[in-house]
Formats: structure tokens, sequence, C-alpha cells
């Protein structure tokens, strides 16, 4: 009975401060992707030519944690299969914020393209004692300057 | 660390390559303290962005990334192309970080 009521607690304040926290962080994305416009990603590898000006790797990385309403909704989807929108947000938010830092990273290089971006995905779901779920997300690119 | 050129493209745009040198690397295995994951283990309630965590995988990627450019300025390379980084977990708890690309001599 006692695990019962502490698991629901848990579940119940997952959902209020996870959905808070998630939108709110959509919000920030939203805001920052408006600011950061003036840089342009590419995903093409050829840079325009001619070219004669710096040239730098721009990087960006996050790693955002799940919440417990999230761990027990995708356990539960499990069962029947199908989509666990629960994580697919976490995942867009986790990419979209790592865009963003390559952007600004980009940015206070003086670097307004960037070219070849590559987003790479790794789980970390193994803490100390297997608790820890969270997914990071690595955003690189070479970062060149329009105005040489 | 920055006198030299990485790109993650095959070229270095308005410069022309010189001399191959070949693959340089550089990686490191890294694994947080407790303090790390018992925040963490908190914020798995609430979701959010682990900042400790981000943190150490930023400072891990520079470090990688600063042997490899320490390798490649061993060859007298000025600039590393076609750079790739890829990670991988090693047991629960610690990762490796690598990071990879050609050693070339600019003119």
């Amino acid at each position: 009975m006692f695990e019962v009521i502490t698991l629901l607690t848990l579940t119940v304040i997952g959902y209020i401060f996870g959905s808070l926290n998630e939108r709110r962080h959509f919000r920030s994305i939203l805001e920052r992707e408006e600011t950061l416009r003036g840089v342009s990603t590419f995903t093409t590898r050829i840079p325009p030519q001619p070219y004669s000006g710096a040239s730098h790797l721009a990087t960006g990385n996050v790693v955002i944690s799940i919440d417990y309403f999230k761990k027990i909704s995708a356990g539960l989807r499990s069962l029947v299969g199908g989509r666990v929108n629960a994580y697919e947000s976490l995942v867009e938010r986790a990419r979209r914020e790592a865009v963003l830092r390559m952007k600004a990273d980009a940015q206070r290089q003086g670097l307004d393209m960037i070219f070849n971006v590559k987003l790479e995905t790794a789980s970390i779901t193994k803490g100390a004692k297997g608790q820890i779920g969270a997914v990071e997300v690595l955003a690189y690119g070479t970062g060149l300057s329009r105005t040489p | 660390m920055t006198d030299i050129i990485i790109t993650n493209i095959e070229v270095v745009p308005g410069r022309t390559i010189t001399q191959h040198l070949g693959m340089v690397q550089g990686n490191t295995v890294r694994t947080k303290h407790a303090g790390r994951d018992i925040m963490a283990g908190f914020k798995n309630l609430v979701g959010g962005e682990l900042i400790g965590y981000t943190e150490l995988l930023t400072e891990s990627r520079e470090e990688a990334t600063q042997r490899m450019v320490a390798q490649a300025q061993a060859i007298g390379a000025n600039a590393i192309l076609n750079v790739r980084f890829s990670t991988s977990s090693i047991t629960s708890g610690a990762a490796e970080l690598f990071v990879y690309g050609t050693a070339v001599v600019l003119e």
C-alpha cells in the first residue's frame, strides 16, 4: 500500500514539474531560435566557392533527463507498443537545444554559416545504480563567415 | 589550440592542402563523481537539463580534442579535416569520448 502511494506521488510530482519544465524549455527554445536566425545551418558538405574567410568547428551539446512521469508512461507504453510521445518530445528538445548551442558557439567565434551539420545522440541510461535516464545530443559542424 | 584549423568537411575553404599526414585521434574515458549522480537522480524525478553531465561531457570532448591537436602538432600539421566525434559507454557510469580526423599541412 505504502509503495503504491509513493509511486503515485512521484508520478504526480514528475508530471507537474516535468511538464512545467518542458513548457518553459520549449518557450526558451523558440525565443532563441528567433534571435539566432542569422546563423544559417547547412547539411551539405560543399562550402561556398570562392571563400577566403575563417573556418572553425562549432559544437553544442546538452544532456536532458527524463522525469518520473515519462518513465512510467514509457513503461506502460511498452506493454502495448506504439509511439512513445513522452520520449519523442524529450529527444526533440535535446536536439533543438544542441543545435542552438552550436549556433551560439559559431556566433561567439564570429561565424554565421555552419556547414556539414552532424547530430549525434547517445543515451546515458546507466548511472550508479542503473537509475539515471538521460539523453545526450551533440551537434557540430564547420563554421564559416559570410563576410570574409 | 587556436592556431590549428579544425573542420568537419574535406577542405579548408580558400586554402590549398600541400601535404597529407594521415589520421590523428584523441580520446578520454570519464566517469562522474557521486555528488553529480545524486543530483542527477533527483533531476530524474522532475526532468530538465543535467547541467553537471553537460559540463562533464563538454570538458571531456575538449580534452579529447586537445589530445588530437597535440598529436597533429607533433607531426607538423596545421589543420585537421573531416573531424568526427563518437561516444561509447564502456561500463555503467563511464563513457568514452573519441575524436578523430585527418591531419594535413596547408599552404
